[in-house]
């Protein structure tokens, strides 16, 4: 029952709020959605931390996407073997995890001590920081530590499949039940982060501003856009 | 051609008297709310000093506006690849401490304090941390009328570009006030610089405004904007800048600031530009050119193939006779005298200012027989270094601000004969002559800068709400757009701005 109820019911509830939480402050709260950055305030530690942090994550992403997102049987087409593929995998993704971890540490300091930042910070920002330190944490620890010190565990079977199932709603949740705990808690704590991102800052996310690099630099708007819709 | 309107202002710096009267009637209308504290929409610098941000002017460690390289106009903050690689940290925004930190007293201090020896004092309060600050270093204004002098005035970029020392002694210190809003630019670097497309020119007034919707706070414009008059609120998140006070100037009203200045220094006019030669105008290789490749732009409102392709392009009668008479108009295009804020940045900006004349460093003697003659030399005495009013005003070409001070010159000196006289006509006319004026545009000159009533400074067409609205469609619907959409008329966030 727990099995069903941690790798089914739990990961899509998390979607939906997430989902449906996205859309409805994108129709209907506009005026809160930015990048509350705090730059303004405290340059100097944010310049080493927020890249170092940034960075990192989008690093971590396309690791995550590599090896829960690609099937297994891609690679061996591919030719890459399980040593390979490892190896890869623990350096590239131990520098990421390494990056995002130092980076949220100077971040949560720096929002700790700065009094100016301090004072301003909601308890859903600190919730925000310290949510993805214990997830970015048991990442980091579990590719540099724990597969080189006690197996090197082969996600792509178990993870992987588990995962890609729930988006074509036949959620293969028995594939979860021998997956090391580590990894577990790894998992559940990242989709509460998912169910976190309509009410939080990390609502960012979801704004970056590719259209940027393809528009004309001058922007020009008329002021009336209250016109009759054209039939 | 692709006429568009463009409202503008300009300031006569010889009358300002640093009251700032216009930035306490901007701050009570639009930045006095939390978050925008530090926020002056309109502010008045004394000049020489590094003004409001500290050091502006430092495009080195700001990297405002734009660069004209290799035969290409590039933001000097670079490109959207670049922002992109660094939207996590901004290396060239302006920090707090580059404003200041702003404050208010600890007043139930006075009211609440117990029986004591000595009275009680109301202690400065942050208004970012709400802790004392025992000691304010920096403040709106700090550096107002010269104070910190010779410790202060050499932050100023301006004076290090001097080539020769600024003496601060009493009796040779020069000093003026440079009251400045948003540049409502015709080529903005802040509009340019949004990552997420959230500022815009206007096109039926060219007002730049920023759409707090779309706004994702990435501040690229802080630094973008050359001026540095697009500020970040920290407590919305979202950009805010001067608006032209567009509520009051499209009823035909002037901005807070011009409508309350004392020394009735400003004049709000519309211009008409062609908006498909901004960008060629913005790219002449040497920054002296720009003045003139700016007034290049602009549209002769009496021309009868302007004033056709004008109607074609939706601008009424209305706002085509408001051109005609627009004092802006008079003062930058056909007189000459008023000039663009660093056009060196090549943003085309649309404030402009009539340069201040000073008391001129040697005594004049029997300035009754003056000749043209004595004149002349008179305006290179001036006690403000035309190096120094070149540097902000027209990218270091001292002759065109020569230009102006002998035009304002004569024009001091053909108002004196005729009113008080005894100054020779032959030789008055020649001073005309040399300053490039006729008796009648001299007369128009002196009447417009010093006498002119209010709807001579203001001529202020109001906004063109019949032109795209469907007005049979909005009658009996509540005009407060966006707060109500009129009824049957939802609006869907992707489909705004369209």
């Amino acid at each position: 029952m727990a099995d069903i109820f941690w790798w089914i019911i739990f990961p899509y509830i998390t979607l939906v709020i997430m989902i449906v939480g996205v859309l409805y402050r994108y129709a209907f709260q506009q005026l809160t959605w930015a990048a509350p950055s705090t730059e303004f305030f405290e340059k100097k530690w944010l310049r080493i931390g927020s890249p170092l942090f940034h960075y990192g994550i989008v690093f971590a992403f396309i690791g995550h996407v590599m090896g829960v997102v690609i099937p297994k049987s891609f690679y061996t087409t591919l030719g890459i073997s399980f040593e390979l593929y490892h190896t890869g995998a623990i350096i590239g993704g131990g520098f990421a995890g390494l990056m995002v971890v130092v980076g949220l540490i100077i971040l949560l300091i720096r929002k700790m001590t700065v009094d100016r930042v301090r004072i301003h910070a909601t308890f859903a920002d600190f919730y925000t920081v310290i949510a993805l330190l214990i997830v970015a944490g048991l990442g980091a620890y579990m590719t540099i530590i724990y597969n080189t010190t006690v197996v090197e565990y082969e996600y792509r079977a178990t993870i992987g499949p588990w995962f890609r199932s729930l988006f074509i709603f036949q959620p293969k949740y028995q594939l979860m039940a021998g997956v090391p705990l580590l990894f577990k808690i790894h998992i559940i704590c990242a989709f509460g982060l998912f169910a976190s991102i309509p009410f939080t800052r990390l609502i960012h996310f979801y704004s970056l501003p590719v259209k940027y690099l393809s528009r004309a630099p001058q922007q020009y708007r008329s002021r009336s856009h209250f016109k009759r819709r054209r039939i | 051609m692709r006429i568009k309107a463009q409202v503008a202002m300009v300031m006569n710096l010889d009358k300002c008297i640093g009251c700032h009267t216009c930035s306490v009637t901007c701050k009570n209308t639009w930045t006095n709310r939390p978050g925008t504290e530090y926020m002056w929409f309109n502010n008045v610098e004394t000049r020489p000093g590094p003004g409001y941000p500290k050091r502006w002017e430092d495009t080195n460690r700001f990297k405002g506006g734009w660069v004209y390289k290799n035969g290409k106009l590039s933001l000097r903050a670079g490109g959207p690849i670049t922002k992109l690689a660094n939207i996590f940290y901004n290396p060239n925004m302006p920090s707090l401490n580059d404003y200041y930190e702003p404050w208010t007293y600890d007043y139930q201090h006075l009211i609440n304090s117990p029986k004591k020896e000595n009275l009680p004092v109301a202690r400065p309060k942050s208004m970012i941390t709400g802790k004392y600050i025992d000691k304010p270093e920096w403040g709106p204004n700090w550096d107002d009328d010269l104070a910190g002098g010779s410790e202060i005035v050499p932050l100023d970029p301006n004076v290090e570009k001097l080539q020769e020392h600024i003496a601060m002694e009493y009796e040779k210190a020069f000093m003026m006030y440079l009251p400045r809003i948003c540049e409502h630019c015709l080529n903005p670097s802040c509009v340019a610089s949004c990552p997420s497309g959230a500022i815009y020119k206007r096109d039926e007034d060219g007002i730049v405004l920023v759409d707090k919707e779309s706004c994702r706070g990435w501040r690229f414009c802080m630094n973008g904007c050359p001026y540095h008059k697009v500020y970040y609120n920290w407590n919305t998140h979202k950009a805010e800048k001067c608006n032209f006070c567009y509520p009051r100037t499209e009823a035909g009203l002037p901005t807070i600031c011009s409508e309350t200045c004392v020394g009735r220094i400003r004049y709000i006019g519309v211009i008409l530009y062609d908006a498909d030669r901004v960008k060629e105008a913005a790219s002449v290789e040497n920054p002296k050119d720009l003045y003139e490749s700016q007034l290049s732009v602009f549209l002769d409102p009496f021309d009868p193939e302007v004033i056709e392709e004008a109607k074609k392009a939706g601008i009424n009668e209305e706002w085509i006779k408001a051109a005609q008479d627009s004092p802006v108009y008079k003062m930058a295009i056909k007189w000459k005298i008023a000039l663009p804020l660093h056009p060196e940045y090549r943003t085309m900006p649309m404030v402009w200012y009539v340069p201040p004349l000073s008391p001129i460093m040697n005594h004049i003697v029997n300035e009754d027989e003056l000749s043209t003659d004595g004149y002349i030399p008179a305006v290179d005495q001036m006690r403000i270094p035309m190096e120094y009013l070149a540097s902000i005003l027209t990218a270091d070409d001292t002759e065109v601000i020569r230009n102006v001070l002998l035009k304002l010159t004569a024009m001091r000196v053909h108002m004196r004969a005729k009113t008080v006289g005894g100054i020779d006509e032959l030789k008055q006319s020649q001073l005309l002559k040399e300053a490039g004026l006729t008796v009648e545009m001299t007369e128009d000159m002196a009447r417009l800068l010093a006498v002119s009533k209010y709807n001579e400074r203001f001529v202020i067409p109001t906004g063109r709400r019949e032109m795209d609205d469907d007005l049979y469609y909005e009658q009996g619907a509540c005009s407060i757009e966006e707060l109500a959409p009129p009824e049957g008329m939802v609006t869907y966030p992707f489909e705004r701005g369209k």
